[in-house]
């Protein structure tokens, strides 16, 4: 799954996006061909780091929408340091991503 | 294969799978999923699961929504704390299917600020929720679905 992530420092705060590739089903959705219901599959824990040093810790439920966008910001970061996000979803498939602080 | 050695090695798979993750999990993540709360069928049940239950109400929440969402499996939701210590930012739809959307803590220079796109199955008040203090504080903003993103 791809996930990317663009992160700005203006002053001493770190603006981070991320934006995640996944289907987030609810498992409330109908195959519509076969009438069964489609199995729950999200992301359901996020955690980022910056230099190494955790910063932000999320659960997520199937409510979060599909091919997740999240924003977070960061005090006391700047331009060159290292922002990393990991994530795992309800059936253990596991995500990272990285990405170093640009000068806004 | 015989049946017996069949099931016995798809169990060992299983067993195998399943303590591999939660070790990798263990390993990365401090958080265990609260399954209790995120599977509640009713809003006081995940507030109380979540430990958001008897909320004060309180100005220092804003929330950012659209006042309508076309479609409601995209809806954008900003939120930030003013209250001193807030440590935890949590996301309800008061009437989805499972109503507590999302949690985010809070650490080491972390803003209390978030911003995340939600489906919300209809028309209702997106509910942020904030741990501060060791107290829980609320606020609410409505929110009109015209279509529904939870079902299908």
């Amino acid at each position: 799954m791809a996930m990317r992530m663009r992160a700005t420092v203006d002053g001493d705060v770190a603006t981070v996006k991320v934006l995640m590739q996944h289907d987030m089903e609810t498992g409330l959705r109908k195959d519509k061909e076969t009438g069964k219901f489609i199995p729950a599959h999200f992301i359901n824990l996020v955690t980022a780091t910056l230099n190494g040093t955790p910063v932000l810790e999320a659960q997520w439920g199937v409510g979060v929408a599909k091919n997740p966008f999240f924003e977070f910001k960061i005090k006391g970061a700047k331009a060159g340091d290292k922002i990393a996000v990991h994530a795992v979803d309800n059936l253990d498939a596991h995500f990272d991503g990285e990405v170093e602080i640009a000068a806004a | 294969m015989n049946q017996a050695r069949r099931t016995f090695l798809k169990g060992t798979a299983v067993a195998v799978a399943m303590l591999s993750g939660v070790l990798r999990v263990g390993r990365a993540f401090a958080l265990e999923w609260n399954s209790a709360a995120f599977t509640a069928k009713k809003l006081d049940e995940a507030l109380k699961s979540s430990g958001y239950a008897n909320a004060a109400a309180s100005d220092d929440i804003d929330i950012k929504v659209p006042e309508i969402a076309e479609n409601g499996a995209l809806v954008p939701v900003e939120a930030s704390s003013s209250i001193p210590g807030t440590t935890s930012i949590a996301i309800f739809s008061d009437k989805n299917p499972n109503p507590m959307i999302a949690e985010f803590n809070f650490l080491n220079g972390a803003e209390p600020f978030i911003s995340v796109r939600i489906k919300m199955a209809e028309t209702a008040p997106v509910r942020i929720m904030v741990k501060a203090g060791g107290k829980v504080y609320t606020a609410s903003r409505d929110v009109k679905v015209t279509a529904g993103g939870c079902g299908g």
